[in-house]
């Protein structure tokens, strides 16, 4: 019995604060605050992410039977996903308040969605990895629905819900065909398994290697399964969008990262081609869409599937040149998305969404602050330098092109482009048009501004700076070797 | 000459402007004229730290000089260098000397005052980084980081379609330095391949030998970047829309500054790095060159608002400055150097004058004036200098760049220069024409009948270009002798590589390497 609990540290402070702020929640009556629950749970998070910092400089260790491996890979992400949960937490406050979402629960399932996050990184195994999927899964498909008073965020919720068990389905089939294969879930041994028996696999291997991806780029929002992306991003509550799109995005590329592009690495030439195309659909047709769309909130939303095909650029070129650039575009992108929502949120007045273009009418001269914020995540999602954007595209099209994949960089430039009229058209709503614009001042929204600062700082911070963070990401990416 | 490590000059000339910006963010926005002045005394400042740079700088090297260095991104050799020779520190000047006029003429600006000249600092400072970088990577950042102020001004402060105008403005440029950053990505891993040195610096750079077909391609991606900024035809038709939506100060940047970056690219970047796929595809620019030269001429003659045929003059005149760097000899790149400095001057003061007219009358149309003369005679006689300017009088500035584009132009393409050289008869024509029309004839419309003369600080913003432009036409050596070595350094760049056989195209290099230098 291997008994090495350290490991689990982190996971398992966040599912303690998450079952404190559920209990804590029972005793507070229904007419008192609750903004101690946001309290316990910043707190937990903050416990969690110091951790995870010193477990960093540790060595890597792993538990039971080698199947929870928590190596600064899994301390990398498991760090992205603690920001992305506290940022989105800040930029709830007020909002779950007017919008009469309760908070006790709204909170506790951020923080497990956050431990499901964490395992399915740290994951060695195909059924620790599929735990942590489901834990995530169920807890996300409960934040979507939780605005109960908005018809379209129920319907977000089902739609995500049947769209996610069907994900779910091509995983679970495909973990069981490699089952079958070779022997084993352990992810060491099926890697083992492929390095000593490099040719004549059997055909369902493969077949369950396609089914994982399958299952992976429905996750992720890739063309062809993205149709679930639009719906359930503009129904769920904003803040909720801002954490799917950045964390649960993240940990499905975690998990992609350490099992398709590390232990299954030897498959990968049977499925480099299709994901070469599945890559340049996403960035394209994502790009596309989002010209079209009159709602800022479905902007981000098919913006966010243009990132996806950005992100799929490294996991084309292979782990050898494409790590460090997935773990540090994730980072970037985390930051000027989550930024991008906590303006929109900063935005919505009671039941009303305000996430048009006209709403942001004028915005740039009546909240400065949250103008200039919101100007520059959309310049870095857009890639100008000096923001974050443009450092995490670098190293993308850097690596496209240090593979050879020159065709890959170019398209990527050229989808760069076509983005750039739509994240504009937010800046000229705000400082070129006229009109009554209401965001929340400081008073009104005191922690939104605070996580818009936040994530400002992680924006500029990572563009102009960005050797420290890249170091990390090497660091990360290199633990898996 | 060492490059010192650690900031120094050239990077206090960088902060200058953005200290301004950050003054500026902190004061109160009523407070306009207290604004006026913070931004004023820092582009004013910058300029003089510039003259101090000036006076530092060595004008009988071609060498980098005031070279620093630092690391920024250590793992994939990306540094933060910057130094000036011979061709940058006068388009250094060129900006400084320019802004604190621009910011003068923004006097009638009243709207958002705060947030415009916070712009005109950040452009100021993206314009000079992009000048003095040397690492590739920090160049493509200042390139890109001018657009951004650059789009807010023509968006937020422009005419009725300056929406359209700012995007088109920012497409057109991105389209081309989006392939650029492609194309410099790939040189640093061509570098990195041949010398195990991972790095971004342009100087080890121009050290690599690539092969040709190689060098054709990221030819092309960088001269498609810088000839959308030049702007060289058929990239051209974003221009007009900007500049005729920009606000004064916009265009004068604009055309006195931003346009130079393209030709400047060209310079420093896409021909000394890629000499032989240069040196091949010349003539195919040397044609779009002089397409440009009549083709905007044509097209400027026809124009009835003023700022369109100020904008179209720009691609007249900016095809000479290609036409000249395409020469590849020292007459024609030093005109073509000391032409950029020329347009900046007269092309910024027509664009200054013309807004002055426009704050009176508010339109632009030529056929709203007519016999200001007798109106405003001090408006008159100093536009009729710069007039003369761009048409290229002996005696001013303009004369001296023309004629040595056209002598260096001449010894390698004797033709395309013939043809070259209407486009200096067209431009007498249309400017003349535009000044007949709207300086001359009766005084016969009652609104012009009210129009005041220039005031003091009117004056005050032309007479230092009108200055420039008569001691430039009258005594251009201090200038050329200061860029000659920098010039010729670059040329040696080009032609001391072996020339491939693929690359040798009898009319052109022939004659180059007889008497090229």
């Amino acid at each position: 019995m291997d008994a090495n609990l350290v490991p689990l540290l982190p996971v398992v402070q966040v599912l303690v604060t998450a079952l404190v702020v559920t209990l804590r929640d029972l005793f507070i009556k229904d007419d008192e605050s609750r903004g101690i629950l946001a309290f316990y749970s910043l707190v937990g998070l903050g416990l969690a992410g110091a951790e995870a910092v010193l477990l960093f400089g540790g060595r890597p260790e792993s538990a039971f039977n080698d199947s929870f491996m928590l190596d600064r890979f899994a301390l990398f992400f498991a760090l992205v996903f603690i920001l992305a949960a506290a940022l989105t937490i800040l930029t709830s406050i007020d909002y779950v308040r007017r919008a009469g979402i309760h908070e006790g629960e709204f909170y506790a399932l951020i923080l497990f969605a956050t431990a499901g996050m964490i395992v399915m990184a740290a994951a060695n195994d195909l059924m620790v990895f599929f735990l942590g999927l489901e834990t995530m899964s169920i807890a996300v498909y409960v934040l979507t629905g939780m605005w109960r008073a908005n018809g379209r965020s129920s319907e977000a919720a089902m739609k995500y819900f049947l769209m996610g068990a069907f994900a779910t389905g091509f995983l679970l089939y495909g973990i069981a065909l490699i089952y079958g294969a070779t022997g084993s879930t352990n992810l060491t041994q099926i890697s083992a398994y492929l390095l000593d028996q490099p040719t004549d696999w059997p055909i369902y291997l493969i077949g369950g290697g396609f089914l994982l991806l399958i299952g992976f780029s429905f996750k992720v929002g890739a063309v062809p399964f993205h149709f679930w992306v639009s719906y359930v991003y503009d129904g769920a509550p904003t803040p909720v969008t801002g954490f799917m799109s950045v964390a649960v995005k993240a940990a499905a590329f975690a998990a992609w990262g350490r099992i398709l592009l590390y232990r299954l690495s030897p498959l990968d030439g049977d499925w480099v081609f299709p994901l070469w195309i599945v890559a340049i659909g996403t960035m394209t047709l994502g790009n596309l869409l989002a010209i079209t769309q009159q709602s800022i909130k479905r902007m981000l939303a098919y913006s966010s599937i243009a990132h996806a095909g950005y992100l799929l650029i490294p996991i084309v070129v292979g782990l050898e040149w494409g790590g460090l650039p997935l773990l540090f575009y994730l980072l970037t992108y985390s930051f000027m998305t989550l930024g991008a929502f906590a303006v929109l949120t900063s935005m919505a007045e009671g039941g009303e969404a305000r996430d048009g273009y006209s709403d942001f009418a004028g915005l740039g001269f009546k909240r400065p602050f949250l103008a200039i914020a919101m100007a520059l995540f959309m310049l870095s999602l857009a890639g100008f330098p000096p923001l974050a954007g443009f450092t995490g595209k670098f190293y993308v099209f850097r690596s496209a092109v240090l593979s050879g994949q020159l065709n890959l960089a170019i398209i990527g430039v050229l989808n760069s482009l076509l983005s750039v009229v739509f994240y504009l058209r937010v800046i000229v709503a705000m400082y070129m048009e006229e009109g009554g614009a209401e965001g929340k001042s400081f008073r009104q929204a005191p922690f939104v501004y605070i996580a818009v600062a936040i994530a400002l700082l992680g924006t500029i911070y990572l563009g102009i700076l960005p050797a420290d963070a890249l170091n990390w990401s090497r660091q990360a990416f290199s633990s898996l070797e | 000459m060492m490059p010192a490590q650690g900031f120094g000059d050239l990077t206090l000339l960088l902060a200058i402007p953005v200290i301004g910006a950050a003054l500026l963010l902190c004061l109160p926005r009523r407070q306009s004229a207290g604004l006026f002045a913070v931004a004023l005394t820092a582009s004013a400042l910058a300029f003089l730290w510039s003259l101090k740079i000036f006076d530092r700088f060595d004008g009988s090297s071609g060498e980098m000089q005031l070279v620093e260095r630092v690391a920024w991104v250590p793992a994939v050799g990306i540094q933060y260098i910057v130094g000036i020779d011979g061709i940058s520190i006068f388009l250094v000047l060129l900006t400084t000397f320019l802004m604190p006029l621009a910011l003068l003429a923004s006097w009638s600006v009243r709207d958002k005052i705060k947030e415009y000249l916070i712009f005109m600092l950040l452009l100021e400072t993206g314009m000079l980084g992009a000048f003095v970088a040397l690492d590739m990577v920090l160049f493509y950042v200042f390139w890109e980081v001018m657009l951004v102020p650059m789009y807010f001004l023509i968006g937020v402060w422009g005419g009725t379609r300056r929406i359209y105008a700012a995007l088109k403005f920012v497409l057109f440029t991105m389209a081309g330095s989006l392939l650029m950053l492609v194309a410099i990505i790939y040189l640093a891993t061509r570098h990195a391949q041949a010398t195990q040195v991972l790095t971004f610096n342009v100087l080890q750079f121009y050290e690599l030998h690539l092969p040709v077909e190689q060098q054709y391609w990221l030819f092309i991606a960088f001269a498609l970047s810088f000839a959308i900024k030049v702007p060289l035809f058929p990239f051209h038709t974003w221009l007009p829309d900007a500049h005729v939506e920009a606000p004064t100060a916009g265009s004068v940047i604009l055309a006195g500054v931003l346009l130079k970056l393209g030709t400047y690219g060209f310079l420093r970047f896409a021909m000394p790095l890629f000499p032989d796929a240069a040196i091949a595809l010349m003539p195919y620019l040397i044609a779009l060159s002089v397409i440009g030269i009549v083709y905007g001429a044509a097209v400027a003659m026809m124009q009835t608002d003023i700022k369109k045929l100020v904008a179209y003059s720009s691609v007249s005149h900016l095809g000479f400055v290609m036409l000249g760097l395409c020469a590849l000899n020292t007459q024609g790149v030093q005109g073509s150097v000391y032409q950029m400095l020329n347009h900046g001057l007269s092309t910024g003061g027509l664009f200054l004058m013309v807004g002055m007219i426009y704050d009176r009358r508010h339109t632009r149309l030529i056929a709203e004036f007519g016999g200001l003369w007798k109106q405003m005679p001090k408006f008159s006689a100093l536009l009729l200098v710069v007039t003369f300017s761009s048409i290229g009088l002996p005696g001013l500035n303009g004369f001296v760049g023309e004629f040595l584009i056209l002598l260096g132009a001449f010894r390698v393409t004797p033709r395309w220069t013939a043809v070259a050289a209407t486009g200096v008869i067209l431009g007498a024509i249309y400017m003349l024409w535009m000044f007949r029309r709207v300086i001359f004839g009766p005084l016969n419309n009652p609104e012009n009948q009210k129009l005041k003369d220039l005031n003091g600080r009117e004056l005050l913003i032309l007479t230092p270009i009108i200055f420039l432009i008569v001691y430039m036409g009258v005594y251009p050596q201090p200038f050329l002798s200061r860029m000659q070595p920098a010039v010729e350094l670059n040329l040696k760049r080009i032609f001391t590589l072996p020339v491939s056989p693929m690359a040798a195209q009898p009319d052109i290099s022939g004659e180059q390497k007889n008497h090229g230098r």
